[in-house]
């Protein structure tokens, strides 16, 4: 079997009173990518959410399970949730950019923030960065221009090279196309491909083909519950439940 | 027909808003070519040279007034800044926290109360203990009356921001305390300053918190310990004596407040723009 690096066992996640995942228990397999596909709804970014306690900020959340990465558990006392979301990075679906910084400054936001003040390191993490995010050449002579003044698409591979300079070791990515035209959509596509001997990725998509085309694995969510989870091509060829067979083939969601 | 209708309702309104804005302008406009009108008399070189003559002598300036104005009020933007900004980043960025329904109450409180009673507490609290009227107790007076201006619009301004920009810090694995420092007060420095101004205006024209605080001086002094004079106090003396003299210097003294809160208000648009 394929190495893990992440995993959920059981993971309930509480809004209040209602229930957004229920008892999820999935792998994610190193340096994969593993596509969450459901209709509107059912709890992929909940589901996402919990894999880097993006949740703690809201109080009503109450969260049940395990979720585990490289075997040690996210959410056991003691646990700071800043260190994890250094190794578990989240790309948003709507892009933002830092609106007071300049392109450079935006890539290197997570290191400078935290003290890292050599400039001849953060200018090579920041083109390294940008190369992953297919973003170097058209920007490499305006790094310090406002980020706020790119395309909607290339602010998107801001956050993304963001995401990258600080080397986490998963990256959680909600939708990260859903607000971009089909140019941008195919850069993005295209770069994960690349991404994926470097790190590890969990991406939300409402979109079956992208899911299929970018994917080694996916799960399938319905209601909050997780309906099947296997690799990309058998579970888009040979659904094993009728529910995910419905929803592949359109006729629901 | 129907569209016809709709035109002319549509001109009507904007007669009446364009009618509004007048009634607030003109009024406004008045005001102000009235100060002027009266007041650029006052303005010559004695007047921001010299300390005041005494009455009925003629001549004479408002230097200790100036000078004081702007330690006092500075003093009281330092003051009221920190605390107004730390109340209004922990009324807006950490609705949980168990000093928010007090620090709320607070706010609300000291937003109703007249100005003389922020004299009347700065009296209590520092001129007593401290055994004597100084230009900090004044300081402190003004400083409480912009803390409610200053928390709320903080509050304001930071409630608009979009909750995507923290959580993007916070995915990137900055603690809590990082990403409002160095990203939300940042991205909503505009409407910061903008609080700011609007508090120092406001506490840069009362008189009545200093009375029993910097109480005035007719010496020139920049003690922060001992009684100091401003401009708003020497409007009061001056305004309500019955010397000529004064009573024009005192239209000099409203016009140069005015003019000074203007160059203020400016000076940090520019700066604000420009970075
Ligand atoms: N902050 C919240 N408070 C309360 N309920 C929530 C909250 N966020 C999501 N939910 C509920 O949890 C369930 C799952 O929502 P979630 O956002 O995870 O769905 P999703 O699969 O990401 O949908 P979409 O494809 O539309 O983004 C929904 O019923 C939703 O109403
Ligand atoms: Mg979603």
């Amino acid at each position: 079997m394929e190495p893990l690096r992440m995993e959920t066992e059981n993971l309930t996640v509480h809004y209040g009173k209602s229930v957004g995942v229920r008892n999820v228990s999935l792998p994610v397999y190193d340096r994969k990518i593993t596509a969450l596909i459901g209709p509107s709804g059912c709890g992929k970014t909940t589901f996402l959410r919990a894999l880097n306690r993006m949740h703690d900020l809201n109080p009503i959340v109450r969260i049940e399970g395990r979720v585990r990465l490289d075997g040690e558990d996210l959410y056991a006392p003691g646990v700071d949730p800043v260190a994890i979301r250094r190794r578990v990075g989240m790309v948003f679906q709507r892009p933002t950019p830092f609106p007071t910084m300049s392109i450079f400054e935006n890539v290197v936001a997570g290191l400078r923030l935290v003290g890292v003040r050599d400039r001849e390191r953060l200018m090579g993490v920041a083109e390294r960065s940008l190369k992953a995010a297919a973003l170097w050449d058209e920007v490499k002579d305006r790094l310090h221009e406002p980020a706020v003044g790119l395309s909607g698409g290339q602010q998107q591979r801001i956050s993304i090279a963001r995401a990258l300079a600080v080397e986490p070791e998963v990256l959680l990515m909600d939708e990260p196309t859903s607000a971009l035209d089909p140019i941008s959509t195919q850069a993005i596509e295209d770069l994960l491909a690349g991404l994926k001997e470097q790190v590890t990725i969990v991406i939300v998509t409402h979109n079956m083909q992208q899911a299929a085309r970018v994917s080694d694995y996916t799960a399938f969510f319905l209601n909050g519950d997780m309906i099947e989870f296997g690799p990309t091509e058998r579970l888009f060829t040979n659904p094993s439940d009728p529910r995910t067979e419905a929803y592949i083939t359109g006729r629901f969601g | 027909m129907n569209l016809r209708r709709r035109y002319l309702r549509d001109r009507v309104m904007v007669a009446l808003v364009y009618l509004g804005t007048a009634l607030v302008l003109l009024p406004l406009g008045f005001i102000l070519l009235h100060v002027f009108t009266q007041g650029i008399g006052a303005l010559n070189w004695a007047f921001f040279t010299q300390p005041p003559a005494p009455p009925g002598e003629g001549g004479g300036g408002m230097l200790p007034a100036i000078v004081g104005t702007f330690v006092i009020d500075l003093m009281a933007l330092a003051m009221g800044g920190v605390l107004g900004l730390g109340g209004g980043v922990l009324m807006a960025e950490y609705p949980d926290h168990p000093l928010n329904r007090p620090l709320r109450l607070v706010a609300n409180v000291l937003g109703g109360v007249p100005a003389i009673l922020m004299g009347l507490f700065a009296f209590v609290l520092v001129v007593e203990p401290m055994g004597g009227f100084s230009a900090f107790s004044g300081a402190v007076a003004l400083a409480i009356l912009m803390i409610p201006i200053i928390m709320r619009a903080t509050e304001e301004v930071l409630r608009i921001l979009p909750w995507e920009l923290r959580e993007a810090g916070l995915a990137l694995g900055l603690p809590r305390w990082r990403v409002t420092l160095s990203l939300i007060l940042p991205a909503a420095r505009g409407g910061i300053v903008t609080g700011l101004l609007l508090a120092l205006a406001r506490a840069a024209g009362e008189a009545a918190p200093l009375l029993f605080t910097a109480f005035g001086n007719p010496f020139l002094s920049f003690d922060p310990l001992g009684p100091m004079d401003s401009l708003p106090l020497k409007i009061y003396v001056y305004a309500i004596s019955p010397y000529e003299d004064w009573i024009r210097q005192a239209w000099g003294a409203a016009l140069l407040l005015a003019l000074m809160l203007m160059v203020t208000n400016y000076l940090a648009r520019r700066a604000l723009r420009r970075s």
